[in-house]
Parts: structure tokens; sequence; C-alpha cells
């Protein structure tokens, strides 16, 4: 059974289909990447996956349940989220930040039991913050600050984890290793969906990609099976090709020649 | 939680609780018939002079215990709506809640409801806020920005204000311009114990939901949609502060009339006492703003002038600067909220 699964999934707004028949799996132990020029739906799709966006038809199960059957608490305990927008209100550590992510527990930043505070120190082990936790988040940089996220997400241990561009705005480096992070959590059994803009980032990481364009799956497979020139020139609109480099083939895109 | 911020946290509630007692003895003690403290300790036991013990139960004790309530609530209501709508400058006073609540109390009073059913003061205060509290939190979440929020607030403020002027001047009973300046700039004045027990029981019912949200305020840290992912019932939150904050900033008002700005100021001073989380602010802001107003309202008293100066023009006095204040550090101080 899939740890997550959109079955045939329609979602609009007004006239407009954001998610046309869309299916979607996300298994335990693959790294996923959802991918697709700006507007296809990967951000709805990730949000029906979670039961934050009603279908107009279709399904949308959490271990085989209907999300609309779950409580708030029970989805959260199957599936942690990190969403595209990610707003600091107030100058809390980056421990505490952390924290939160423990929420479906009981356990939040008013005090943790040690269970709690075990996974809080596993995901800030995970993504490098010892060293600063007890600093703002509000004080962070852009790559630090995306580790917090990063590490609020991976404290809740759940089997699942969704994330919405957590590589936005961050330098090759920082990008590298929030892949990386997200590649460990795989390994260790978690199953990951995540949505990328670089496609040889996704082709050199993730185990499966997953091109959507205009709320319908373009294509679904390993990188080299997906992310073919055809597949690309059709969703995008840009040429590409695959570098073979020794052992390893490489990814590589410049703007469509008319 | 980190430990230092726990030992931290609990070092100031018990200050700001000790803090609070000493003010309302202090209070008790000044005056037209200043009293030593052997003096209060005697008149509260009814031991010394039968005059100042009235003094003190009738008049000094009850309204100093009005002040304290008056101010842990907007305190609390002032620091439960920062929470919700992530913003630093949020509080009933700002947001126009206070002076709905001012005029479903002049309503209730002026059309002569008080004179048949006693706690309509309350209902009508209490249903006042609850319509500035449901509209903000209707209109919060599609608003993107502090500023909007508001400004949104200014407007409903503005409104209510003339809503009130003009109640008044339709209402059927005759008031005097000192009435309508009681209610839109709030006084703990001749409070009793009976108005206390009118309309302590709301406030605490208020306070109560208020404090069932602390962990859900702490999540909207994260933003709402962060939130709702770790599993945050965001309709019930929203539902819960904003029902709690009407019925603490509405009995406040029914108590004391409107009076602004302490909302904004506690939980801007204990902020940086918790770690900066907006649910563990709740507590000690409600306990700053009894402390502050029980202040408030003896500089109002002590004060020499020909009228008592009003409690809200002393607690505009040193608020309004500080919301200036941060609103013009918003952006150094604060995250993107």
């Amino acid at each position: 059974m899939s740890l997550l699964a959109l079955h045939q999934a329609v979602v609009q707004r007004g006239k407009r289909v954001i998610l046309d028949h869309l299916d979607l799996t996300l298994e335990a132990g693959e790294l996923v990447a959802l991918v697709g020029p700006n507007g296809s739906g990967k951000t709805t799709a990730l949000r029906a996956l979670l039961g934050l966006m009603p279908l107009a038809s279709g399904t949308a199960l959490i271990g085989g349940a209907d999300v609309r059957s779950l409580g708030p608490i029970t989805r959260a305990r199957q599936v942690a989220y990190l969403p595209q927008s990610r707003p600091m209100a107030w100058p809390i550590s980056v421990q505490d930040a952390v924290a939160l992510g423990r929420f479906a527990y009981g356990g939040a930043s008013q005090g943790l039991n040690t269970e709690d505070q075990a996974a809080v120190d596993q995901a800030m082990a995970a993504c490098d913050l010892e060293a600063l936790k007890g600093r703002a988040v509000t004080d962070l940089s852009g790559g630090e600050l995306a580790r917090v996220h990063m590490a609020r997400a991976l404290a809740a241990n759940a089997p699942a984890l969704l994330a919405d561009e957590p590589t936005a705005a961050l330098d090759p480096l920082h990008q590298w290793q929030v892949m990386q992070v997200l590649a460990r959590q795989a390994k260790s059994g978690g199953g990951v969906m995540v949505v990328v803009h670089d496609l040889a980032l996704a082709a050199a990481v993730c185990s499966r990609i997953v091109l959507i364009k205009d709320g319908k799956v373009l294509a679904n497979g390993k990188p080299e099976q997906a992310l073919t020139p055809d597949n690309i020139g059709a969703a995008y609109g840009v040429v590409a090709h695959w570098h073979q480099d020794g052992q390893t083939r490489h990814l590589i895109m410049g703007p469509a020649l008319r | 939680m980190t430990g230092p911020i726990k030992q931290r946290r609990k070092a100031l509630n018990s200050l700001l609780i000790i803090g609070g007692l000493l003010a309302v003895l202090l209070a008790c003690c000044l005056g037209e018939t200043p009293m030593r403290p052997l003096d209060l300790l005697r008149a509260m036991t009814g031991s010394g002079d039968p005059a100042n013990s009235v003094i003190i139960w009738s008049i000094r004790l009850p309204r100093a215990l009005a002040a304290w309530i008056v101010g842990a609530a907007l305190g609390l209501s002032g620091a439960a709506l920062q929470g919700l709508l992530r913003n630093p400058l949020a509080e009933p006073g700002v947001l126009g809640v206070s002076v709905w609540a001012s005029l479903g109390a002049v309503i209730a009073i002026y059309y002569g409801l008080t004179s048949q059913f006693a706690p309509a003061l309350q209902i009508g205060a209490v249903l006042g806020a609850l319509f500035a509290t449901g509209v903000i939190a209707l209109v919060a979440s599609s608003l993107g920005d502090t500023v909007s929020l508001i400004l949104i607030g200014v407007g409903l403020s503005s409104l209510g204000g003339a809503l009130v002027s003009l109640a008044l001047n339709l209402a059927p009973n005759p008031f005097t311009l000192n009435d309508m300046v009681s209610w839109m700039m709030g006084s703990v004045a001749n409070r009793s114990f009976a108005d206390i027990g009118l309309s302590g029981p709301i406030i605490a019912v208020g306070a109560a939901l208020i404090l069932a949200t602390r962990r859900g305020l702490s999540a909207l840290t994260l933003g709402e949609e962060t939130a709702h992912g770790l599993g945050l019932d965001l309709v019930r939150t929203r539902l819960l502060v904003t029902v709690g904050c009407g019925l603490a900033a509405g009995g406040s008002v029914a108590l004391a009339g409107a009076i602004g700005f302490v909302g904004i100021i506690t939980p801007h001073l204990v902020r940086p006492w918790v770690g900066g989380d907006p649910g563990r602010a709740l507590v000690p802001s409600a306990l700053a703003g009894g402390l502050l107003l029980v202040l408030a309202d003896i500089g109002a008293r002590l004060v020499p002038s020909d009228n008592e100066l009003k409690l809200g023009v002393v607690a505009a006095l040193i608020g309004a600067p500080v919301f200036l204040w941060i609103a013009a550090n918003r952006r150094r101080n604060w995250g993107s909220a």
C-alpha cells in the first residue's frame, strides 16, 4: 500500500482546471521529484495529497485511508509538510522552531518529553543545526533558515514528507545539502516527495521523477526515462540532452533554438 | 523548550504576581486619606477606624481590583490577537474591538435595557466586541500583510466611535459629556464588587478559551499553511481566540470602558523573556497588563487636576508612543509576518 496516493484527482478553481485526473503515489523509501513548469499544479498536487485542497472528483489516500476521514492530528502524524511559503512571525529560537515539528505528538515549544526531545535533537543533527540552536530564527541567513524548516519537518518522524521547493533561493551548495538530507531520509525508509525546479539536481539525486504539465502527468519514472529530451521539450519548451561523463550521466539544458 | 527560558518565565511570572499584589496594596494606601500599611491592615480586618474600612472595601480595593482585572484581560487579549494574526501591532484597542464593545454598552445603557435587566450592559459590550473580533477574523486570513489589518482596525475604530456618538446623540435618556468620555477613554472610578461580579466571570471564560489555544498560537509562528500541516485545527483556533477575545475585551469594557494600548505594550514587554513564543507570552502578558493598569490608575488618581484624569488617557500616554516605536521598528525586529 502506498504511503500517499491521488487517484484521478480533479481540482478546479472557478472554471480553471488545476489538476486534471491526476494520479500520483509515494512509496516508502523513495525520493520522488515532482517537476513541471510554473503553474502546472505541483503545489496543488501536494496540498491535495495532504487533504488541504478539496477535490472536485477523485480520491486522496493517506496510508490507504481517505484524507477526509482523518483528523488533523492523525494526518500530521502520517505526513510532514514543508510548504513553499515559510514565514517566521516571531523571533523564536531555532530549537523552539524545530520543536514545533512535534506538534502532532502533544509536544510543542511548551514542553517536550524525552521522545520528542530525541526527535528534535536527531533532526537538528541531521540538518547540522546544533551550533545554532539558541539563535533567533529571524537572525538567520537564507541557507540556515532553510535547514531550520527542514529540521522542523524531519522532527515529526512521519513516514511521508512533502517538501515544496525547499531549495528555492538557495545557492548551489545549500541546494545540494538540502537534497542530501532528503536523500538520507528516503534511504532510512521514509517516503519523500519534493518539488524542485532544477531538473539536473532532481535527476542526480531522486529515485523517481514525476513530470506534470497543465495538471496532467506527462512522464513518470526513473530520471533518464522521465526526463527525455522530448518530454522536457514538451513540458518547458527548452532543449535538453544527457551528457555521459565517465560512469555518470548529467542532464544539460539550454534555450530552445528557433 | 530550553531550560533557561523556562526558569526565566517562572521568575517573570512570580515577579509580576508579587508586583501586582504590591501595586493593589499601594493603590489602597494612596489617596486623599493616606494610610500606612498598618492602617491598611486594620482597615481590611475591620479593627481600625470604621471610615477607613469603608474607604478600602467600597472604594479603593474594588477600584484597584477592577483595574487589575481589566489590565489582565486586555494584556491577554492583545497577546492572543497578536499570536493569531502574527502581528505585533494587533490589540483590542487598535483593532477597534474596544470601541465596538463601548457601542454595545452605550446602547444597552442609554436605551434603557440595563434598567430592566442589569447584565444587559455586559451582554451589549460582549456582543459589540464579538462583532469586531468576528469581522477581523474573517478578513484577516485573506490579508497578506501587517499594515492592511491595522488599517481595517482604524476603519472599524472610526466607525465604532462615530456610532457611539450617534447612539448617545439619539439616546432617549439624557447623558452628559462626561459619560461619553468615560466610555471612550475608560475609567475604573467608583467601581464596586458588584460590577466586578458581573464582568469578572465573563472575562474568566474568555481567558480560559484563549489559554486553550496556546499551543496553536505557538504553531502559527510558522504561518497558517505550515501550522495546518503540523496538525493544527485552524478553524477551531481562530474561533476560540475570536470568541475568547470578544468575551475578555467585552467584559473589560463593561467594567471600565474602552482602554487602549495595554494589549500592545504588555506582550511586547514580556516577549524577550519568553523567547518570542506567542503561546508562552499569554500568561505573563495578562499578569503584566494587570500590574500596568493598577499603576496607571494610581497615576490617574495622583496627578493633581480639577477633573480626575481618565485611566484610558494615562494608558494611551504610555502606550501610544510604544505603539509608534513598534510600528517604526517593525521590519528590524520582527520576522516576515
